[in-house]
């Protein structure tokens, strides 16, 4: 088995350079409620914006909500890309001002967008089958992984969780890309660790897990962890932390991980979005 | 660009050095990550985050808060200290011509100065000394509050370094003119008008402060028009450069901080928003300047027309400097 290299993330050479990072003004094509909280946006940008990878993020400048202009950018995972049709898409929970003004965004309107930014999901050759275990706006992030392991050939089983079925996101997108999709939720008591862990189990014992992706939660992440350390696999996490600039200038967006032992500080948005899982510090 | 555009001459001098614009950086708000984005080689000068000879961790999150039109940040300082700013920072600068303007801390005039003399070497064009931080030989109270405090570490810095000296002065200070003459008067050889202003904000779900700090630095367009006042008035106090900082997001900012008696601008938080101010700003003033048909951009330093007439009257806005 492979094991995720600790420098395999985060390495300023890492962060390519033939990927560009691009601020642009996109068209929005889309904007709708997919349920009470969430909300799907879908943009047209620049083919480069259109390039970014599974985990990486963008800064968007959230127009005024009504009551309060946001003044920092907002940063929100790609939920889709098409470099073909130049589409962006986000799936966002209304939360505060930055993302109540995202949602007053009308088809025709114009979004300023900065990215792709962060380091996204890799993937080893050697996989056949992984795991992606989410959790809330987790499941936005963890959404494109469907089609990018698809494309490598590699077969995706998707534990989704959330606090009642509805509030279920992603679901159909993973389906749709041939994956295998688990529904957990608070409202049927199947979402707690334990049931996870025991899916999770029975899972690694059909080989049916190389490697674990998550997000989302800190409790499944910590699951995680107990059973990659067990059973030696390897694992990536996508976290969140407050950002400014997005880009590795402010350091406000800095947590705590255990590289062999040692505590270090990294910046979410530029030695990540996405972690090694052991690494990662709840 | 046109054959019009390219005739003014963008270039300004801070003491004996030449920079090709007066657009740079502010400390603290500039990395290599803005490499993706900007050509650094289009800048005035790169200039660093602070960096201190001990190692620091920063400060507890939040380490910022958004209000209307401003950001208070309390990042702290979290430094990897001076051996890893030389091999692994200053090398990804080495590549450009840009001119090197590293910051620097210490919670002493000696830790400046030493520091100081350690960076003075090949490939770092200047020092750039952020005295708004604690003086733990002061209570901690920051150095630049005060002249007296501002001469010590200044006359210190001077002994230890051949290089340019700038010195970034604090707005949270009554004195500032007094301070920046403090500065001039030990051998500084321009000042940087300003840090942050010193805030707070406090989040009504919890009652408790939203920056893990308690207090932090604002910044951003509403700081603007104090700390424009305040280059105005240092620009008067004192012979050498004074460089603005403070809420410049477009050539209109960095236009009247010129005007008002800056030789040169940094653009600090705007780059979070645009993070291709910097390059916006060098192109719009260069077309500014051509459709004014001014010739050189420095002929708009310290241009601000005061008619006797317009002589402020400050005696109802006491206290105030
Ligand atoms: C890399 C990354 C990817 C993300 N992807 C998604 C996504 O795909 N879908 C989604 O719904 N949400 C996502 N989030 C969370 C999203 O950024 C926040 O929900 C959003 O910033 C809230 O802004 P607001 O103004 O609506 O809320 P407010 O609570 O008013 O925001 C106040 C401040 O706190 C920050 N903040 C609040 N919540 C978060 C959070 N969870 N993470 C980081 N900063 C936060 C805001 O950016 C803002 O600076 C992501 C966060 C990160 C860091
Ligand atoms: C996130 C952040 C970090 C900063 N760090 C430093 C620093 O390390 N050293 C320093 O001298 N100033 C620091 N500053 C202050 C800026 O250099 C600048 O003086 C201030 O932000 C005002 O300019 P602006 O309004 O253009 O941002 C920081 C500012 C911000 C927003
Ligand atoms: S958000 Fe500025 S360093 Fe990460």
């Amino acid at each position: 088995m492979n094991h995720m290299h600790p420098h395999h993330f985060g390495s300023q050479t890492e962060a390519s350079p033939h990927h560009p990072v691009v601020a642009e003004l996109t068209d929005v094509l889309k904007n709708e409620p997919v349920n009470e909280e969430y909300y799907h946006l879908v943009v047209r940008c620049s083919p480069e914006a259109a390039a970014a990878q599974a985990g990486q993020f963008f800064q968007l400048l959230c127009p005024h909500s009504g009551e309060a202009q946001p003044f920092l950018r907002r940063p929100m995972s790609v939920y889709g890309m098409n470099p073909q049709t130049r589409e962006l898409e986000f799936l966002y929970k209304v939360t505060g001002a930055g993302t109540r003004g995202l949602a007053t965004l009308r088809p025709g309107d114009q979004l300023d967008v900065f990215g792709p930014l962060g380091t996204g999901f890799t993937f080893d050759p050697s996989w056949r089958s992984i795991v992606a275990v989410g959790r809330g706006a987790g499941l936005a992030t963890l959404a494109p992984l469907a089609r990018s392991a698809k494309e490598r050939g590699i077969h995706v089983t998707a534990i989704l969780s959330a606090r009642r079925p509805d509030l279920l996101v992603s679901v159909d997108l993973f389906r749709s890309f041939g994956a295998d999709v688990v529904t957990v939720t608070d409202s049927r008591q199947t979402s707690g660790p334990a049931n996870v862990e025991r899916i999770l189990r029975s899972l690694i014992a059909e080989n049916r897990c190389d490697a674990f992706f998550t997000c989302g939660s800190s409790r499944l992440m910590r699951v995680q962890q107990r059973l990659a350390h067990e059973f030696d696999l390897p694992g990536q996490v996508a976290m969140e932390q407050q950002m400014a600039c997005g880009i590795g200038l402010c350091y406000c967006c800095v947590r705590d991980f255990n590289v062999d032992g040692e505590i270090v500080s990294r910046r979410v948005c530029w030695d990540g979005p996405v972690f090694d899982l052991k690494e990662a510090l709840p | 660009m046109n054959a019009v555009e390219s005739k003014v001459d963008l270039s300004v001098k801070i003491g004996g050095l030449t920079l090709r614009n007066p657009i740079m950086p502010a400390s603290g708000t500039f990395a290599e990550g803005l490499e993706k984005v900007l050509d650094f080689d289009r800048l005035g000068a790169c200039v660093t985050k602070t960096i201190t000879r001990e190692l620091r961790t920063g400060n507890p999150l939040p380490r910022v808060v958004e209000r209307p039109g401003s950001l208070i940040n309390a990042i702290g300082i979290p430094s990897k200290g001076v051996a890893y700013f030389l091999e692994k920072t200053m090398p990804h600068y080495a590549g450009y011509s840009t001119p090197l303007v590293v910051s620097i801390s210490a919670p002493t005039a000696e830790g400046f100065a030493s520091l100081a003399a350690e960076l003075t070497i090949p490939g770092i064009t200047a020092i750039e000394a952020n005295i708004s931080c604690p003086n733990i030989e002061e209570d901690g109270k920051a150095f630049a509050m005060r002249a007296e405090s501002t001469e010590k570490v200044t006359r210190e810095l001077r002994k230890a370094t051949n290089l340019p000296l700038w010195v970034k002065l604090t707005p949270n200070t009554g004195e500032m003119p007094d301070v920046a003459r403090a500065a001039e008067a030990s051998g500084a050889d321009a000042v940087v008008v300003a840090n942050t202003i010193l805030s707070m904000a406090i989040d009504l779900k919890t009652f408790r402060p939203c920056l893990g700090n308690v207090m932090g630095g604002l910044s951003g367009p509403a700081v603007k028009p104090i700390i424009l006042r305040q280059v105005f008035q240092c620009a008067k106090a004192v012979d050498i450069p004074v460089i603005g900082c403070g809420g410049i997001s477009n050539c209109d900012d960095a236009v009247e901080y010129l005007i008002a008696g800056a030789s040169a601008v940094q653009v600090g938080t705007a780059t979070f928003l645009q993070p291709k101010t910097m390059t916006t700003i060098i192109d719009d003033l260069e077309r500014f300047c051509a459709h004014r048909d001014i010739g050189r951009v420095s002929d708009l330093i310290g241009g601000v027309v005061i008619e006797e007439a317009d002589e402020p009257d400050l005696a109802w806005l006491d206290p105030i400097s």
